[in-house]
């Protein structure tokens, strides 16, 4: 049954697939509860375009997509600032410029090849060393990131203007995570593809939003989530032959699935257990 | 005399080309309560807003503890309870303590995390406002008189010196907005805090208060709540049509 950890590839999948799994619920978190899931699609999209530029100009399609990603994360945060009302038009935007550019990067290099249904759909099985390092060097930037900045990225969460009242540099806590999201994403790609990725931003931790009682725990069941549906999804894909992406996303559903229907039918059972076991309380 | 906690120095304040506040002058001295009260529009919130930072004045100077607002970097010192907290999202996974110990993130600094100190400085906070038996239920479960609160907690939970509370008795019914008045004496009596309020409801800040600013756009009365009543105030910012009626209880 666990043949397949003689392979390198499977090796090298596992270990990018962990590295996306602690990654994604680590940003996710602060998205969802921001109401900013759209942020994904709008990162897949701008990554998209990076890969699409990288394959016109015959550079390495990820170091372009982080590229491109990050420059799309500092315009978004001029137009978020111009125009704070409208954040959503600001992310719309984006969007369209993300998937116009790659329309034309895509139709200019001629490339609708394997390559691109790769960075499309995810190849997990296909990563190379290289992209491994490249995986796991963003992976601790970010994870360091945001643990440093996790009392600010949660109040900004909660009430971004008591923070700013309060004195938190706001501008400069989001513009970092803006950046964060934008390298999550473009690493995040290569396993799920750009059309699932944000997927996997948003469903384990709407799935842990659903047990957790508290912050802290919600935190710590969107990372269960999130590693169990790779490590299940990468199985499932190994062992019936389907895409890694795919399987990994819908195992994530169907935690979230099975999250609404344990907090309906038994009430505050997982919740008090979640309670406490994780966050420390006790029920009242 | 000791110096002053607020000044404001000729402030004013326009949205495009409207104006929304004209040249506002007065000072706040330590240990006082202020209610700021008006009509829908006059410019309260926006003139709180100013005070902590979250707007600039298009003209004018303001000085927190001695300091230009524009130099003025300890913002632990003043606590601000904004207009309508209990509009926040209720489904947020934060628990009572997670809440208040938000209140330590400037303080704190960045990089740092909070510790035993910190946990005893919530644990404070929540007792002070007779919330520590909620400490572990999440925040959007409370009542609406217990979530405000809490968020009295978070904005004491840094000992501040200046409290600003931005309508804090929205949607609070009558006997936790008592609670809510007796808690704020004991803030200002025994932890020496002092106190700002806008509220809408003019009877029972002029009974509660020390002094009064009247504002619609302008201010229009700074001074006693005796001097208040016993002056064609309320005639002038809220126009003919308002009256006063007296309940006797």
């Amino acid at each position: 049954m666990f043949d397949f950890w003689a392979y390198a590839f499977m090796q090298r999948a596992f270990f990018a697939g962990l590295i996306v799994a602690v990654l994604c619920p680590t940003i996710g978190v602060y998205l969802v509860l921001r109401r900013l899931s759209m942020v994904g699609e709008m990162f897949a999209h701008v990554s998209l375009a990076g890969v699409a530029l990288g394959m016109f100009t015959r550079v390495y399609p990820l170091a372009m997509a982080l590229g491109l990603s990050l420059v799309a994360a500092a315009i978004l945060e001029v137009l978020r600032r111009s125009y704070r009302v409208f954040t959503d038009l600001a992310i719309a935007i984006m969007i369209s410029a993300g998937i116009s550019l790659a329309v034309i990067f895509i139709s200019l290099s001629g490339s609708f090849n394997m390559d691109l249904f790769s960075y499309l759909f995810g190849s997990i099985i296909a990563i190379m060393p290289k992209d491994l390092m490249l995986i796991a060097l963003v992976g601790v930037v970010v994870v360091i990131l945001v643990l440093l900045l996790q009392k600010e990225l949660f109040f900004i969460a909660f009430d971004e203007d008591a923070a700013r009242a309060a004195g938190i540099p706001v501008d400069l806590v989001n513009a970092v995570f803006v950046a964060a999201t934008a390298l999550t994403i473009a690493v995040s790609m290569r396993v799920v593809g750009i059309l699932l990725v944000s997927s996997l931003i948003t469903v384990p931790v709407a799935a842990a939003l659903q047990v957790g009682r508290s912050f802290r725990a919600t935190v710590t069941f969107s990372y269960l989530f999130a590693i169990l549906s790779v490590l299940c999804g990468l199985f499932l894909a190994y062992h019936v032959n389907l895409a890694p992406g795919g399987s990994i996303v819908l195992v994530s559903i169907i935690f979230f699935i099975l999250a609404i229907i344990c907090r309906k039918f038994t009430g505050t059972g997982v919740r008090w257990v979640a309670a406490k076991h994780i966050s420390g309380g006790t029920e009242k | 005399m000791s110096q002053p906690i607020l000044e404001l120095e000729h402030v004013s304040f326009h949205y495009g080309a409207r104006p929304v506040l004209e040249d506002i002058n007065f000072t706040v001295p330590a240990g006082d309560f202020l209610g700021i009260v008006g009509p829908n529009g006059s410019g309260k919130s926006t003139l709180l807003k100013i005070i902590v930072g979250l707007l600039r004045p298009s003209s004018g100077k303001v000085r927190l503890f001695g300091v230009d607002h524009d130099r003025f970097k300890e913002w632990t010192k003043i606590g601000y309870v904004a207009q309508n907290v209990a509009a926040f999202n209720h489904s947020f996974p934060a628990t009572v303590t997670e809440t208040v110990m938000a209140g330590l993130t400037a303080s704190l600094g960045l990089f740092n995390r909070p510790g035993k100190e910190e946990r005893m400085q919530v644990e404070e906070a929540l007792e002070s406002v007779d919330v520590l038996s909620l400490k572990n239920n999440t925040i959007g479960e409370l009542s609406g008189g217990q979530q405000q609160r809490v968020f009295i907690a978070r904005a004491l939970v840094s000992r501040p010196r200046l409290l600003i509370l931005d309508e804090p008795t929205v949607g609070v019914d009558m006997e936790n907005k008592e609670r809510f008045y007796e808690l704020l004496t004991v803030l200002r009596k025994q932890h020496g805090i002092t106190l700002m309020m806008v509220s809408h409801d003019i009877g029972v800040v002029t009974e509660q208060v020390q002094s009064v600013a009247c504002l619609n756009k302008k201010l229009y009365f700074h001074g006693t709540p005796g001097d208040f009543w016993s002056e064609d105030t309320l005639y002038r910012v809220y126009g003919p049509a308002a009256r006063v009626l007296h309940h006797s209880h």
